[in-house]
């Protein structure tokens, strides 16, 4: 029972898992499952009060009972009290503070990393300002490497998105040269397949491997398919670079997905033995998004933004390469508007980061939420001070086949440039090496195609198709 | 040294007697927003209000009201009874924060149906705003008259055509649930996107009742004239329609095959969910 007195009200709150619904800001799915609160005054009361709270019942207290939930299991078995011990004896309020001081650098959060639970980091978040979520992130940075070294301290990375409503090839090289052009791609080159059929999948594996040997440029590849097709294409020797799946924060979400921790493991050892990797063996690619356990009506009654905290439990059990909160996705029955997703950008992200999962967003949001281009500025902006590892990269923000917005090449060349942030490492280089950034990390503006790009075109007999 | 030079000199020669813009090329290939103007590191004028003019498009269209007499009427003058509706959700504000909402029935229209509850169809067609009233606006009283003529010339019994503003797809469920029809068929506005503000989606049912999902049932998406034409998909969901009453089952168990002529023949596949 927790209980706050606030302007002549006794506000009081059952267990942990209503108090951190309660303190939740403002957002349209938490409503829908009728678990917000009933007013601001209630949601300051349950905020002063999550405040007070030790970190320690976080360890006693489950939100999604241990006995019936895979992930409660993992969060729970897999806690390690020594990291935990420098903060054992703080509440929720004083873990706040503690993280904006100068005592929680980048090597004390990395340490601490593994004795933090998805509730403890979904808690302070809850008490958290926009600034602070920013700010903390920014002190946390998570590393990792395939063929390109992604979330290094003054770099940003992006995936090149170059969907097609009909997976034409020729329509996806188009956007993926274009991307390229304009520096796109150091993530990952990661298509969502209009089809769903392994054959499908696999021409567009071997095509985006074609490019990227025939360029002779460092990146990985993605089709983002069911993770049993991907298990399947690799058994039959497609060139799998990342095996791609959604995940979410409880047992019955992620059997909602048609997946458990067992399908998971056995996607992310397939595709480690085959060692495509040069500069590291990190392969996993996860997708998340706060909402997804509402609507698969396995929320448990828990707040959609602690749910979506622990599928980061899920996706750091995997030492993934990459792990992308699409964040406005989902609609407005769960985000709302430009406020609602800019919060939840900014909160998924330092969430993340706080666990040692290494963080991109989807920058984005569709068109019946109230939104628009302006907001994602904002929201890029912040996660790329914040440190944020990877955005998207796509045809001028506009997602011709799932049919909703997001960044553009152009939104990825211009945060670096405000930034003064450079793409991975390998890729910089490669950049520099054929021509298409100078030294100062401008873009070539030249519209001339290089004679490398050139020859992936279609020979002139297709050109007629 | 010279050799290599040769090697590629006819190529380029050649191009400078036809020139071959490689962007053309590639835009031929996707409506995707490649080879944009460029201002710097970002987007120049022409392309950044081009973006502006389809989102305020999409925007439109999603925010836009059913022109209920309209449609009614056409769909009268077509020879096809409509009957008004309304579900939970009363206003647009409503409508995109509550789907369950916009999936249950209104009492009054609960009431109404009642009434209707003998007639037993074998096919109820229904039309619902959803995300797109402007699509529906546009191609709903074209796709719906097309489906009664087909349905009744098979010999199906139909009934009065339930038009609802705000209704979500499984509202389908309520409406032929309460009719007691073996199958329904749901037109409905769908999500716009930046190229495709007006498209509306049919959902086919069998058995409805409440409490399905969309594993049971069979989609045709994406219906508009730049998208799959309207004839082609009065042909698709006629073929679903027939196959379901036929086989008693949609979803997951009954794979779209209407194409499969089609596909032989190098036509894209559509999106059947």
């Amino acid at each position: 029972m927790f209980r706050t007195d606030l302007g002549g009200t006794r506000y009081v709150f059952p267990d942990l898992k209503t108090l951190l619904a309660k303190a939740t800001p403002k957002r349209s799915g938490d409503e829908l499952a009728g678990i917000a609160a009933a007013s601001r005054a209630e949601r300051v009361a349950a905020q002063i009060a999550l405040a007070d709270v030790p970190l320690r019942r976080f360890l006693d207290e489950a939100v999604v009972p241990y006995e019936t939930d895979e992930v409660t299991r993992l969060i729970v078995d897999s806690h390690d009290p020594e990291a935990f011990r420098p903060i054992a004896h703080l509440t929720v309020g004083g873990f706040r503070d503690w993280l904006l001081s100068d005592a929680a650098d980048a090597e004390a959060l990395a340490a601490l990393a593994p004795g933090l639970t998805p509730e403890m980091v979904a808690a302070v978040s809850k008490i958290c300002r926009n600034q602070d979520l920013i700010l903390i992130a920014a002190k946390r940075r998570v590393v990792t490497r395939f063929r390109t070294t992604v979330g290094l301290p003054g770099r940003l990375s992006a995936r090149l998105q170059p969907n097609h409503p009909t997976d034409d090839p020729a329509g996806i090289l188009a956007s993926i040269v274009d991307g390229l052009l304009l520096g796109s791609g150091d993530a990952v080159i990661g298509i969502n397949p209009a089809g769903d059929s392994p054959e499908r999948c696999r021409e567009l594996l071997m095509m985006i491997d074609d490019i990227r040997r025939a360029l002779d440029v460092p990146t990985q590849s993605c089709v983002l398919t069911h993770i049993t097709t991907t298990i399947g294409l690799i058994e039959t020797g497609a060139p799998v670079d990342l095996p791609f799946q959604s995940i979410a924060g409880t047992e019955a979400a992620n059997r909602s997905f048609g997946i458990d921790l067992a399908i998971l493991k056995e996607g992310n050892d397939a595709a480690r033995s085959l060692k495509r990797g040069t500069v590291g063996d990190e392969v996993m690619y996860f997708e998340t998004g706060q909402g997804s356990a509402l609507s698969a009506n396995a929320h448990h009654g828990v707040d959609q933004q602690t749910v979506e905290a622990r599928a980061y439990a899920v996706a750091r059990a995997f030492s993934p390469f990459l792990v992308n909160t699409v964040v406005g996705f989902i609609g407005p029955e769960y985000l709302y508007d430009g406020k609602q997703i800019l919060r939840a950008g900014l909160e998924d992200h330092v969430c993340a980061k706080l666990l040692g999962v290494p963080m991109g967003c989807d920058v984005c949001y569709t068109n019946h939420a109230e939104a628009d281009q302006d907001d994602m500025d904002v929201l890029l902006l912040s996660l790329a001070a914040a440190g944020v590892n990877f955005v998207m990269g796509l045809p001028g923000a506009d997602d011709i086949m799932l049919g909703y917005q997001s960044t553009s090449f152009h939104d990825v060349m211009a945060t670096r440039s405000m930034l003064g942030l450079k793409p991975a490492p390998e890729f910089e280089a490669w950049l520099l090496k054929v021509g298409l950034m100078d030294e100062a990390g401008r873009i070539a503006p030249s519209t001339a195609l290089p004679d490398a790009f050139r020859r992936l075109l279609p020979a002139p007999s297709e050109r007629a198709a | 040294m010279p050799s290599a030079a040769c090697c590629r000199r006819p190529r380029s020669a050649r191009h400078e007697r036809r020139p071959l813009d490689p962007w053309a090329l590639l835009k031929a290939r996707t409506v995707a927003r490649i080879g944009l103007g460029r201002a710097g590191a970002s987007i120049a004028t022409a392309d950044h209000l081009a973006f502006q003019a389809a989102h305020a498009a999409a925007r439109d269209a999603v925010l836009s009201r059913l022109d209920v007499e309209a449609l009614t009427g056409a769909l009268e003058a077509a020879g096809v009874a409509t009957t008004v509706l309304a579900s939970g959700a009363t206003d647009r504000t409503t409508y995109l924060a509550r789907p369950d909402l916009g999936r249950s029935l209104d009492p009054a229209a609960a009431a109404a149906l009642a009434g209707a509850a003998g007639e037993r169809p074998d096919v109820a067609v229904a039309v619902f705003g959803g995300l797109s009233a402007a699509g529906i606006g546009l191609h709903a009283a074209e796709l719906v008259a097309g489906l009664i003529t087909d349905f009744r010339a098979a010999g199906l019994k139909t009934a009065s055509v339930p038009v609802v503003e705000f209704g979500r797809v499984a509202l389908g469920d309520a409406i032929g649930e309460r009719l007691g029809a073996r199958l329904v068929v749901v037109i409905v506005g769908e999500r716009p996107g930046l190229t495709s503000a007006d498209a509306i989606g049919a959902y086919v049912t069998f058995r409805p009742r409440v409490g399905l999902t969309d594993a049971d049932r069979n989609c045709v998406s994406n219906i508009r004239p730049a998208g799959m034409p309207l004839d082609e998909a009065r042909r698709r969901i006629g073929w679903l329609a027939r196959e379901a009453l036929r086989l008693e089952l949609t979803g997951t168990g009954l794979k779209d095959r209407s194409d499969e002529a089609l596909l032989a023949a190098g036509a894209p596949p559509t999106a059947i969910a």
